[in-house]
């Protein structure tokens, strides 16, 4: 049998959670060696054996057989998680307890218990989305740097700090005590935000590595969805748009690699059932008084998912809404999204206008798609010089290929007087 | 058709992503499924656990080991069906181990009905 898409990178981030459980958070590094040692095994009898009928299991089983031999060996010589104190010195104890902690439901809690640790006070927020790409999702150093764009060696360092300061924690979050995790919870949701966020308008060429960065906080949402104490207006909103977001991943990018705006997606492509299922997320999202960007940002994504064509969407709710999140949560981004709401109901020069009143707009000075918004604007009022300069200069800034063959052809566009729209969202 | 054994040495690999580690095994199991379905496929074999034991001399002196270097420890051994050597060296060139510093060591089953 062939093991499930992306088994290893998972099971990684649960044999992690189990072990750093029972080895206390500051052997981080041990527990991580454990793993490799039984990914190593797990390719050495696979490779020739096959995969086994339960690999999940098989890892399961073998890396828990590595922890008791590390506590065997080495518990004169470290200490570990000091919760579990003297039942892991006695031989009497030992093997139940390690059992205990690795059964199934125990994992999970052990995931979500990671998930909150990552999300440290201490660490800036793009090294508790490294670290929890790292440790949760199994992703390699070389793996998160290609997804943020960012060098092997800037990123080696950011995680190694984060590990210092997890590491230096002294215990894990504790997930049981309602007061903690409700206080913790805006970060993790912060964290899972920004990695769906990466995923879906991030630098990265590889469109697979952005749609798995999607997948990926997809499926820590569901985890957290999972705990009463993670079931909360907000994490459903979250929910929902990651779900409203992701069902339009399909139609972003046409078979030969293209970037595809809004306006000219094959909408038979967005995935119906993610539709039906962020909008269910939406509905629990409306419980309680707290409205979060997240709910915003969720309420305007199946105003486009449940329009036929560009011509029929709501585009006069949205700019409320976009009105709202500006209020609760300003940023150029957001207003440049409105702007170009706005020159949909009320023609490009309003929009314009509006761009033109971004007030810290010197912060979208290197986001290509404010130049080719402008671009965008011009080319719709009929000033192609005007759009082709703009359109030229967004092309400077374009972070991959993908975005430099979107803008070339907006800058054919301006030669032939096409005015077709385009709406970066 | 003659037998001949595969004997996978080293190829353990440095420390690697569990996705990269994962596409290997594909690249395993897709070499073997092609051996398979030509026909050259007699058994899979067994992997070896690198640590053992090794008796030796009249003395029956025993020692741990072999301790051999790991590019140079076998790990695994499967059996073959090939026209002769040569076809069988060939075949063993997609063998995923030799993108990883491995080799595959291929040698012929004696023939006891000459």
């Amino acid at each position: 049998m062939q093991p499930g898409d992306h088994l290893f990178r998972h099971e990684s981030g649960r044999m992690v959670a189990a072990l750093m459980r029972i080895f206390g958070v500051h052997n981080l590094a041990l527990a991580e060696d454990v793993v490799q040692d039984a990914f190593c095994r797990a390719l050495e009898v696979w490779r020739i054996r096959g995969v086994p009928e339960n690999p999940s299991a098989w890892l399961m089983a073998t890396a828990k057989n590595g922890a008791l031999d590390v506590l065997r060996r080495q518990r004169t010589a470290r200490t570990f998680a000091p919760e579990l104190g003297r039942l892991l010195q006695s031989e009497w104890t030992l093997a139940p307890v390690v059992e205990e902690l690795f059964a199934a439901n125990a994992i999970k809690d052990d995931l979500l218990r990671m998930m909150f640790s990552c999300c440290h006070p201490r660490l800036p927020e793009a090294a508790q989305v490294a670290l929890v790409l790292h440790i949760l999702c199994g992703f390699s150093v070389d793996e998160i740097a290609s997804a943020f764009v960012t060098s092997h060696a800037a990123t080696q360092k950011r995680l190694t700090r984060a590990k210092k300061v997890l590491a230096g924690s002294e215990r894990l979050f504790d997930i049981t005590a309602l007061a903690d995790f409700s206080a913790r919870l805006p970060a993790v949701h912060r964290a899972l935000y920004l990695l769906f966020n990466e995923g879906y308008h991030g630098a990265s060429t590889e469109r697979a590595v952005r749609v798995e960065l999607c997948r990926e906080a997809m499926r820590l949402t569901a985890l957290l969805l999972e705990h009463p104490f993670g079931t909360t207006p907000v994490t459903y909103a979250l929910a929902a748009l990651m779900c409203l977001g992701g069902a339009r991943l399909p139609a972003r990018v046409d078979a030969s690699g293209n970037l595809i705006s809004l306006f000219d997606q094959d909408r038979s492509r967005w995935d119906q059932e993610l539709i039906a299922e962020g909008l269910k997320f939406l509905e629990l999202s409306a419980a309680g008084s707290e409205l979060t960007p997240y709910h915003l940002e969720a309420a305007i994504a199946p105003i486009h998912a449940c329009a036929r064509h560009t011509e029929d969407t709501d585009w006069q709710t949205i700019v409320s809404l976009y009105d709202r999140l500006t209020t609760i949560r300003p940023s150029p981004i957001v207003a440049l999204n409105r702007a170009i709401a706005v020159a949909q109901t009320e023609g490009p020069e309003r929009g314009l206008e509006e761009i033109r009143s971004i007030t810290d707009c010197d912060r979208l000075a290197a986001y290509p798609f404010y130049s080719a918004a402008v671009g965008e604007l011009e080319l719709r009022r009929g000033r192609h010089d005007t759009a082709r300069e703009h359109f030229r200069a967004a092309l400077a800034l374009a972070r991959n290929p993908m975005e430099c063959r979107f803008l070339d052809r907006r800058l054919g566009a301006c030669e032939r007087g096409y005015t077709q729209r385009a709406y970066y969202e | 058709m003659s037998e001949f054994t595969y004997l996978y040495r080293g190829g353990r690999d440095t420390p690697v992503s569990p996705e990269q580690r994962q596409k290997q095994l594909q690249k395993w199991a897709a070499w073997f499924k092609e051996l398979g379905a030509n026909g050259h496929l007699k058994e899979l074999g067994h992997p070896l656990e690198s640590a053992g034991m090794v008796v030796k001399g009249s003395q029956k002196i025993v020692t741990d080991g072999p301790y051999a270097e790991a590019k140079d420890l076998v790990g695994g051994f499967s059996l073959i069906e090939a026209k002769d050597l040569a076809h069988a060296a060939e075949i063993s060139k997609g063998c995923p181990i030799l993108k990883v510093g491995g080799s595959v060591e291929v040698r012929p089953v004696m023939q006891l009905n000459m």
